[in-house]
């Protein structure tokens, strides 16, 4: 049996005073794959970046592949996890080439310079992504769905066996969205990998992980196979909001309630508490 | 390959630093030939045919070696400390509109350097000593308090470093205020930078070896710290590390040139951005294109600082500052993105 890939034990993490989770015990073995999902502002990024080492927890232990984080080294880590971000800082202009060359980094030495070999790479990523045309152009000049992607494409010449997402689908249209988490899925998968992702579809999480956590926003957490957690009473009770399942054997689907005036004053009333939906006739 | 371009590049670079280094010394009120320079740094004292010729050969020496090349080396390191500096500080603040002085550096300095002369401390060592504590303390106290609560953001950072500047510049409007008539011109020449005076121009050269090699060492990791800390950490970089080592190497950098120097400006700020403009953003060939070129600036323009209405004399931060406005501003209004974000 293979070791996990990423492991936490009795995970505690809070930012400014507010718990995000407490007891999470979380294991991900090579080619799985987890979904994190919560309401803004639960602490889902702030979770996140715990796991990929860049914040220190306020209790409990993370591995990554079986070492953790202070015996690693802030290099070798780098080498093992990597980090899709939700916004990318371009105070300088570069070229999209040189950006998805910056992925490279932990795996060169301090003199070195990219290889033929690492530009390859870059140039596969970038075809990866859908984005071959675009090596040379200047990344202010990309826009936001274009840009995500090449982050994407630096993340892969990165080749961590750990990926850490953060809205991967942000600013993607329907197309790019299936066709990223399909390009995703498969290196995961091809790689022994491990995923991480942040999402706020539903849908598309339950399709593309095996694994759920489910942040309530008040410390406590649900975690468990996509399947059983990701149902429309759990959902419901996570965003506040009242969602219903379709589907058949096959396939199901969760999709909100139309919002009705009645529906309204409901979803308000139960904002105002931040409690369960009570379930009323409809 | 991008590695033989870059060798390329700064090759080239070199070659016209070291011409103007050559020009520099070959111009002024006793012109000589290129071969004459040569001769007098490199060739034997006094292996002419006659006297007369020994005689000439001399006091080209003298002019080259002791008048001359003290200044011209003092311009050239400078010129390439000020324009590595500028480099760091807007790697450091990720701005590139910051410049060796916008944490204060300089206005610490002179507020040292004006003090001392208020005390009646001539030109050379002392003032020097002062200029340099007084940068000193100015990076120790931005430092200090853009620590105040343990974080380490460049806003905090940034808005530090201007409000102590703006604090340097009022003390230095103080003292010029308070000073007597016959000091009043020694201490503006000084705020407007004169290589005439410089204190210690091997040493800054050594300053400048030592910090490029530094500065080149970490060049990759800065590459990535300009695309942001939080990426910059996700592929290994030690950012509160790297911070730390750019902030003081940027302070030390700054102050060794303004120490011998004055507050030259415009080189930290222009060549920054003229490199990038023409050669791209990587820190590896942008950090060593910048100090030759820097170099190449500040040694052409105290040239014609001293040579332009000779026997008078004018403050090379003049000439920087009037070749450097209208060269960024063509840059800005050039610029397809309006400026910075």
């Amino acid at each position: 049996m293979t070791a996990a890939l990423l492991e936490t034990h009795d995970l505690a993490v809070s930012i400014g005073g507010k718990q995000v989770v407490h007891n999470l015990c979380l294991t991900l073995a090579p080619g799985e794959r987890l979904a994190i999902l919560g309401r803004n502002g639960v602490g889902k990024t702030t979770l996140l970046h715990t796991l990929a080492g860049l914040r220190a927890p306020e209790a409990g232990e993370i591995r990554l592949a079986g070492d953790r984080y202070d015996t690693l080294g802030p290099r070798c880590a780098a080498r093992l996890r990597g980090l899709l971000a939700q916004h990318q800082g371009d105070a300088f202009d570069a070229s999209v080439l040189e950006t998805v060359l910056v992925g490279r980094h932990p795996h060169l030495s301090r003199w070195d310079w990219e290889s033929a070999a690492d530009e390859h790479m870059a140039h596969a990523a970038l075809a990866a992504v859908g984005l071959a045309e675009l090596a040379q152009r200047s990344i202010h000049t990309l826009s936001g769905g274009e840009r995500q992607r090449v982050a994407l494409a630096t993340l892969l010449v990165q080749q961590p066996r750990v990926y850490l997402l953060d809205e991967p689908l942000a600013h993607l249209d329907l197309n790019h969205q299936i066709a990223v988490l399909q390009l995703i899925a498969r290196r995961v998968h091809e790689e022994h990998a491990a995923l991480v992702m942040v999402l706020h579809d539903v849908n598309l999480a339950a399709h593309f992980s095996d694994q759920a956590l489910l942040l309530q926003g008040d410390g406590k957490h649900e975690l468990g196979t996509s399947r059983t957690v990701l149902d429309a009473a759990s959902l419901t009770r996570l965003y506040g909001y009242p969602l219903r399942e379709m589907g058949d054997e096959q396939n199901r689907w969760l999709a909100p309630e139309i919002a009705t005036p009645a529906l309204q004053n409901r979803v308000a009333d139960n904002a105002s508490g931040s409690t369960a939906l009570r379930e009323t006739p409809m | 390959m991008k590695r033989r371009r870059a060798l390329i590049v700064l090759a080239m670079l070199a070659v016209l630093a070291l011409l103007s280094l050559l020009l520099s010394l070959a111009v002024g009120s006793v012109a000589l030939s290129p071969g004459a320079v040569l001769a007098a740094l490199f060739g034997e004292a006094g292996h002419g045919l006659n006297a007369g010729q020994v005689g000439a050969d001399s006091m080209a020496r003298e002019v080259v070696l002791n008048l001359r090349l003290p200044r011209a080396l003092a311009a050239f390191a400078c010129g390439g400390l000020l324009a590595l500096a500028g480099a760091l500080m807007q790697v450091l603040l990720r701005n590139p509109l910051a410049d060796p002085y916008v944490l204060g550096i300089s206005g610490g300095a002179a507020v040292g350097a004006l003090a001392a002369m208020l005390w009646g401390v001539g030109m050379g060592l002392g003032l020097g000593a002062a200029a340099f504590v007084g940068a000193m303390a100015a990076m120790g106290l931005v430092f200090g308090l853009a620590r105040g609560d343990g974080s380490w953001t460049q806003t905090r950072l940034l808005l530090t470093g201007v409000i102590i500047a703006a604090g340097c510049g009022a003390v230095v409007a103080l003292m010029l205020s308070l000073a007597p008539d016959r000091q009043l011109r020694g201490m503006l020449f000084w705020l407007m930078g004169d290589a005439g005076e410089a204190v210690a121009p091997l040493s800054a050269l050594m300053i400048l070896l030592v910090g490029l090699a530094v500065a080149m060492y970490f060049s990759r990791e800065l590459n990535l710290l300009t695309r942001g800390p939080l990426l910059a950490a996700t592929l290994g970089v030690n950012v509160t590390r790297l911070r730390l080592i750019l902030y003081f190497l940027a302070s030390l950098l700054t102050a060794a040139a303004v120490t011998n120097i004055g507050s030259v400006g415009f080189v930290g700020l222009v060549v920054p951005h003229l490199v990038r403009l023409l050669l791209g953003n990587d820190q590896r060939l942008l950090l060593p294109a910048a100090t030759l070129a820097g170099a190449t600036l500040l040694t052409l323009a105290d040239t014609l600082a001293r040579s332009i209405i000779a026997p008078q004399q004018l403050p090379v931060g003049v000439l920087t500052a009037l070749i450097g406005v209208p060269v960024f501003l063509f840059l800005l209004a050039r610029s397809p993105r309006g400026g910075p974000t």
